[in-house]
């Protein structure tokens, strides 16, 4: 799994560069770029982690859609010339996530995950985990024949267990698009 | 193992890159020639015989011209724009089939991963136009972005309509599909073929393959859609400050994307690599003859879009967008519904011929009025004045020459 | 990998677009930070899935739920940004507080 670990670690650093770059930069545009970069970078670790569906979906619809709208509010609002300037409470901004990626950290590595694991098989237990306590990397018989194949359950459950979610989800995608028309709309 | 796999796909990657920069020169000769042809022209006929080597001409004048930085260009996001672009068409290459054996990656969600990848042009797009500091090219940008964004939803639900039908995102499994006697994918499909007989998607879903067809003119901003790099409106849109091999990158990424237009096209609608004449026995013999198939079918569609390149003239930009948004968007929705309910009910497979080519006919009939509208309307001013002109005419002939002098001769004589 | 990797890379980019967020002055900027934010959730959201058994796909609809919702947010307040925008010529957060007290 060294592989693996590679892809990993270039994945991870390239993502919290360029996360810090949208934040830190002047240039308003370049930091629409590089939140691209971090929607890819994601993306590739939907792929690690067998979410291949999710990967593309992350792919269409952030880096698709969501970004070339970000870039359209950045050309319309003429946000390039200001630029990114931090705001009164940056000292206080600055510590407050700190504190919380302390503790975000320390309650992650010091938690034992396993037990987590151990007990969703027991829940479970005609489900055969093949690898324990790592993500990614499926062995190849649990796949079937093509990489990324058999995501029809997905599908099956969005239109069995989670039907109502789902058709909220489309309600809420029709609202927004009215809403968002009647707001932009020159009377 | 793992290394050995990475290098392959390095190896497989460089040969799918030559392979298509080959296709490219090829398409652009085909083009010239082609065009031409049509233009009651020779096309280019002094390089090589017959004009062969005129690609390699372009190539090499397109990479020894200057490369040229505007001076409040930004510099970092002129250079990177024409990767943005060239990479994802190249990356879509990854997935699409040229044989049933011949594929560099078989994602089981092909489709979708094109979809999602073609989305990104877009992006470059938008960088080249903002990166050159021009206004020219910030419009252009703009244009191609609302452009490409809008025919993407009607690509999409073809393609929806016809993974349905197949029951599959795979690229090989839907070409498989439309092949007559191939095993069924799975039980639910089985009783689907019963009806569907295994022909070929463009004869099931004519309104399907129209739709794709132009929808993925638009993407690729093909000529009648090509407003966004318009050399007579903005003098050529996001590419306007872009020279040398950095606008022969945007050239290539161009071309590619037609290629693959045509290739999905006859992947999802022709039959793919399936013809009348397939040997099955020798392994080498059946790829290669479907890669032949394959190959006859995409230059064929290849030869429609450059056919009517040479034909129509480009829309307006709000003609566009009207195109898209009240004639295709809307049909594109009702593809999907005349399939669905062809699925749900079980129909013999000619309904759904029938139905989409109504579909078709009709909103094809309206456009055409709508279209001819106000050109019918001038034609219907210039015929009433010319009778009210006629009129005062025809009575002096006939106080002059008498009551036998017809309309005829008045219309002669005027 | 274990998973406490993708937690510490989940919280890592949370917290920078909670940074991102709270420091910012342009409107748009904090839509790009919640953005950051949301897909963040969606790591850590997808890693616990997988951690838990990688068969199923129950972590994965929650992601698609959580994109779509990013997906309807970004367009309204995109719109609301511009319609700012257009009112008052700024998109600067401090300056607009008229609902302050």
């Amino acid at each position: 799994m060294a592989f693996q670990e590679v892809i990993f670690w270039v994945l991870a650093v390239s993502s919290v560069a360029a996360a810090l770059g949208v934040v830190l930069l002047r240039d308003i545009f370049r930091a629409a770029l590089l939140l691209v970069v971090v929607f890819l970078a994601v993306a590739g670790f939907f792929v690690m982690m067998n979410a291949e569906f999710l990967a593309v979906v992350q792919v269409l619809i952030y880096a698709g859609a969501i970004a070339i709208l970000i870039i359209f509010a950045i050309m319309l609002t003429r946000e390039v010339q200001q630029g990114n300037l931090p705001n009164r409470l940056q000292p206080a901004a600055v510590l407050f996530p700190v504190l919380l990626l302390a503790a975000l950290v320390f309650v992650a590595v010091d938690t034992d995950w396993n037990l987590l694991q151990d007990q969703s098989r027991e829940l479970q237990d005609n489900v055969e985990v093949v690898q324990t306590h790592t993500i990614g990397g499926i062995p190849d018989e649990m796949r079937g024949d093509i990489p990324g194949s058999d995501r029809s359950g997905l599908g099956e459950l969005l239109i069995n267990d989670f039907v109502l979610p789902f058709e909220i989800a489309s309600m809420l995608l029709l609202a927004a698009i009215i809403g968002a028309l009647v707001l932009v709309r020159e009377r | 193992m793992r290394i050995v796999d990475f290098f392959l796909i390095i190896l497989g990657l460089l040969v799918l890159f030559t392979a298509l920069s080959v296709v490219v020169l090829s398409l652009t000769w085909l083009e010239r020639k082609f065009l031409g042809r049509l233009q009651r022209r020779l096309g280019p006929n002094r390089t090589g015989p017959m004009g062969l080597l005129q690609p390699v001409a372009d190539a090499v004048k397109l990479v020894l011209k200057e490369d040229i930085l505007p001076s409040s260009a930004d510099r970092a996001i002129f250079w990177v724009a024409p990767l943005v672009v060239l990479v994802p068409s190249f990356m879509l290459w990854v997935t699409i089939p040229a044989a049933e054996n011949l594929v560099l990656r078989n994602v089981d969600m092909g489709l979708f991963y094109i979809i999602a990848f073609s989305v990104i042009t877009i992006l470059g797009l938008v960088l080249a136009g903002w990166g050159s500091a021009n206004k020219y090219g910030i419009l252009g940008g703009l244009r191609s972005s609302a452009q490409l964004i809008s025919y993407e939803i009607p690509v999409i639900m073809v393609v929806i309509a016809v993974a349905m039908m197949a029951q599959s995102l795979n690229l090989i499994h839907i070409t498989n599909f439309q092949l007559p006697g191939i095993q069924s994918i799975t039980p639910e499909t089985a009783r689907l073929e019963a009806g569907i007989q295994n022909v070929p998607f463009a004869v099931l879903q004519p309104l399907g393959m129209v739709i794709f067809l132009i929808a993925g003119l638009a993407e690729v901003g093909r000529t009648p859609f090509d407003i966004y790099f318009a050399e007579s409106e903005i003098v050529g849109g996001p590419f306007v400050e872009y020279s040398g091999a950095h606008w022969s990158v945007f050239f290539l990424a161009e071309y590619m994307n037609t290629f693959i237009i045509a290739a999905l096209t006859a992947l999802l609608f022709l039959g793919g690599w399936h013809g009348p004449f397939n040997p099955t026995s020798p392994q080498w013999l059946e790829s290669l003859v479907g890669v032949v198939w394959f190959l006859v079918k995409t230059y064929f569609v290849i030869l429609v879009i450059f056919w009517i390149r040479g034909t129509f003239p480009r829309l307006r930009i709000d003609q566009l967008m009207a195109f898209a948004w009240q004639v295709v968007v809307p049909l594109s929705f009702a593809n999907i519904l005349i399939t669905g309910v062809f699925m749900y009910y079980g129909w013999p497979w000619w309904s759904l011929t029938l139905m989409s080519l109504t579909l078709s006919s009709v909103i094809g009939y309206l456009i055409y009025k709508h279209v001819t509208a106000p050109a019918r309307k001038v034609a219907e001013v210039y015929n009433r004045r010319r009778m009210i002109e006629r009129q005062p005419r025809r009575q002096a002939g006939r106080q002059s020459s008498g009551p036998s002098a017809g309309p005829e001769e008045a219309v002669s004589g005027g | 990998m274990p998973l406490e990797a993708f937690q510490v890379l989940s919280a890592a980019l949370f917290c920078i677009g909670l940074y991102g967020v709270l420091a910012r002055r342009s409107a748009v900027l904090i839509l790009m930070s919640i953005e950051l934010m949301l897909n963040a959730v969606n790591i850590n959201l997808i890693a616990a899935a997988a951690h838990m058994d990688q068969t199923a796909f129950t972590g994965q609809i929650i992601a698609i739920f959580v994109i779509t919702v990013a997906a309807a947010e970004v367009g309204l307040a995109l719109a609301i940004i511009l319609r700012i925008f257009r009112n008052r010529s700024t998109v600067n957060v401090d300056e607009v507080d008229l609902m302050k007290w």
